[in-house]
């Protein structure tokens, strides 16, 4: 991609500064959309422009916006700011880089969903970009664009940040929606989802930091123009993570469908050292091991290929390792992720994460007997499809999955139980 | 007393909120009971609970659940190392024993001077520029990355310093 359509800082020099913003249009297709088109107009051209979750689940926003409970008010949109997957570090560049954009997109998603206010839920650890984004939105008010009146029109708008205090399960939006209302952060049973009841039991939108910098785009330059970037069922740009055994990490804004090869061996230099790749986690620590074979590396990323070959797109938290890494280890270190970040709700979820986090310490310790490996596959299917929330669910993916495809590696591990 | 010293601070995030949903405020407000006390103690716990209307043991439950909050006093500075996956693969493990053993201590512990605590956290969102903490001191957190043990014996130098001048 010749110009960054959401990593625009690296194009425009300060233009996190709102005079700079503004400059190179800022805030004109919130303005257009306000005293130009109704809010259902604008729901349409989102999901025309096909524009998916960026989040991880990769759902229509504009579909998630037309469940809003209707004749329901006072609504509410929530920005999910707990970017807290590991691998993933998108979000942050944008709040930080290009906060604007980001704001914007709150605000046209805030129109069309009718609520009159918004709040970004920023994962505790931002403290500091969190304390500037407050100071950014006060200049928005300085500049008549957030407030009451906005444009001369009727409607009113407000912005807060509220920053949550070290809980990877607050970025599952029913747990982040507890988290805001002062609780701890545990999923809710759904239904009913956020936009029937969300944040007060009332009609809330909850969308991901990098899918509301979409909108101020979509909105300007219109869905045939989004719709030519990316694939037919995945259109526009995506923000890649590639983390890991690779020469250049970074993010990396380009067409879904590019290949993983593209990715890691033309943007990201290939493997550090000269040494071969061994696995790619697409989508952090939440889905399935790949192997790293020409059939993997050439599939595009998007959220219908990905699968094809037995992963998940997810956030597109692209970690890669090579091949002196121990897929044993691996397992252990995402296992004990998800056993620390585990909320304790439910029971499969609390016990597995445990339980697997000690027969993988035995196996790395080199204490196990050939049998732990087959009780830890045993606890991770056991798992699979009772979790409450997604955390649960997603827990096992690269342990199965590691002992699917890579099983000698826990196997060598085996000592005589001592 | 943190309502009679920061009323207009308290005042700013409760009408962050609607008046009838003051409990989603309690998470600001043990912000500003850990930068005041240093830790959360059981007295900020009475106090905030009767600030937003909740039982004190519903506010010592999210103390207990969310990572950011202290119950204890630790060093005046907590270095957080994140060596989960990304960071592993970059060094972060190694880098964090360094540190340890050149501050002479173990991971989770605090330095005999009191002022610096190094423990590991989980993934931070900094993952292409590992190693890399997080600093939480009395006013916040801020990153600190693309580390090498060297810079942060720099940086916890000049904490000391900044110490010792008072």
């Amino acid at each position: 991609m010749a110009e960054h359509i959401l990593l625009r800082h690296r194009d425009i020099p300060d233009i996190d500064q709102l005079a700079v913003y503004r400059k190179h249009g800022g805030f004109e297709a919130f303005k257009a959309a306000v005293t130009g088109k109704t809010p259902q107009e604008v729901v349409d051209i989102v999901k025309a422009a096909g524009l998916r979750g960026r989040g991880g689940a990769g759902f229509p926003a504009g579909v998630k916006w037309g469940f809003l409970s209707a004749n329901v008010f006072p609504r509410y949109v929530v920005a999910n700011a707990d970017e807290s997957e590991p691998g993933t570090f998108k979000d942050r560049e944008l709040l930080e880089r290009n906060p604007y954009q980001f704001l914007e997109g709150v605000a046209i998603c805030c129109y069309a969903a009718q609520a009159e206010t918004a709040y970004v839920y920023c994962r505790g650890e931002f403290w500091d970009l969190a304390h500037e984004l407050e100071r950014k939105i006060e200049a928005l008010h300085d500049a008549d664009l957030l407030g009451e009146r906005i444009f001369g029109t009727n409607f009113n708008l407000n912005i807060y940040v509220h920053l949550g205090a070290g809980a990877y399960i607050c970025g599952e939006e029913t747990a982040l929606l507890e988290s805001l209302e002062g609780k701890l952060g545990q999923p809710r049973l759904r239904p009913p989802f956020p936009a029937a009841e969300g944040l007060y039991a009332k009609p809330t939108v909850v969308n991901n930091v990098e899918t509301l910098t979409n909108l101020p785009p979509i909105l300007a330059h219109g869905t045939d123009w989004y719709r030519s970037i990316g694939t037919e069922k995945s259109p526009g740009p995506k923000i890649f993570c590639l983390s890991g055994h690779v020469e250049k990490p970074g993010n990396y804004e380009l067409p879904l469908g590019t290949t993983f090869r593209e990715l890691i061996f033309e943007h990201g230099g290939g493997i550090a050292g000269g040494r071969a790749i061994k696995a790619i986690l697409p989508a952090g620590a939440s889905a399935p091991l790949l192997p790293a074979t020409d059939e993997v590396l050439d599939t595009p990323m998007d959220y219908e290929s990905v699968p094809k070959v037995g992963s998940q797109l997810g956030s597109a938290s692209v970690i890669v390792m090579d091949e002196t890494v121990d897929i044993a280890w691996l397992s252990q270190k995402t296992t004990n992720f998800f056993k620390h970040e585990s909320c304790g709700k439910c029971t499969p979820c609390r016990e597995g994460t445990y339980w697997m986090n000690n027969i993988l310490t035995r196996i790395n310790q080199g204490h196990a007997k050939a049998e732990d490996i087959d009780l830890l596959e045993s606890v991770a299917r056991g798992m699979t499809g009772k979790c409450l929330c997604a955390l649960g669910e997603f827990s096992v993916m690269p342990v199965l999955s590691g002992l699917d495809l890579f099983r000698s590696d826990f196997e060598s591990h085996i000592g005589d139980g001592r | 007393m943190l309502a009679e010293k920061h009323r207009s601070e308290i005042d700013a995030l409760l009408a962050k909120y609607p008046a009838d949903q003051s409990r989603s405020a309690v998470l600001p407000l043990l912000y500003l009971a850990q930068h005041e006390y240093g830790s959360i103690t059981d007295e900020a716990i009475d106090e905030i609970a009767e600030l937003v209307g909740i039982n004190p043991t519903q506010v010592a439950s999210l103390v207990g659940f969310y990572t950011l909050f202290h119950e204890s006093e630790g060093g005046r500075y907590r270095i957080q190392i994140c060596t989960d996956l990304p960071c592993a693969l970059r060094g972060a493990v190694t880098f964090a024993q360094e540190l340890c053993a050149q501050l002479g201590i173990r991971m989770g512990e605090t330095t005999s001077d009191g002022l610096i605590t190094v423990e590991e956290v989980k993934c931070l969102a900094a993952c292409d520029r590992a190693p890399m903490f997080q600093l939480q001191d009395d006013e916040g957190i801020h990153y600190h990355e693309h580390q090498t043990v060297e810079s942060a014996m720099a940086l916890i130098e000049m904490l000391r310093k900044r110490h010792s001048d008072g």
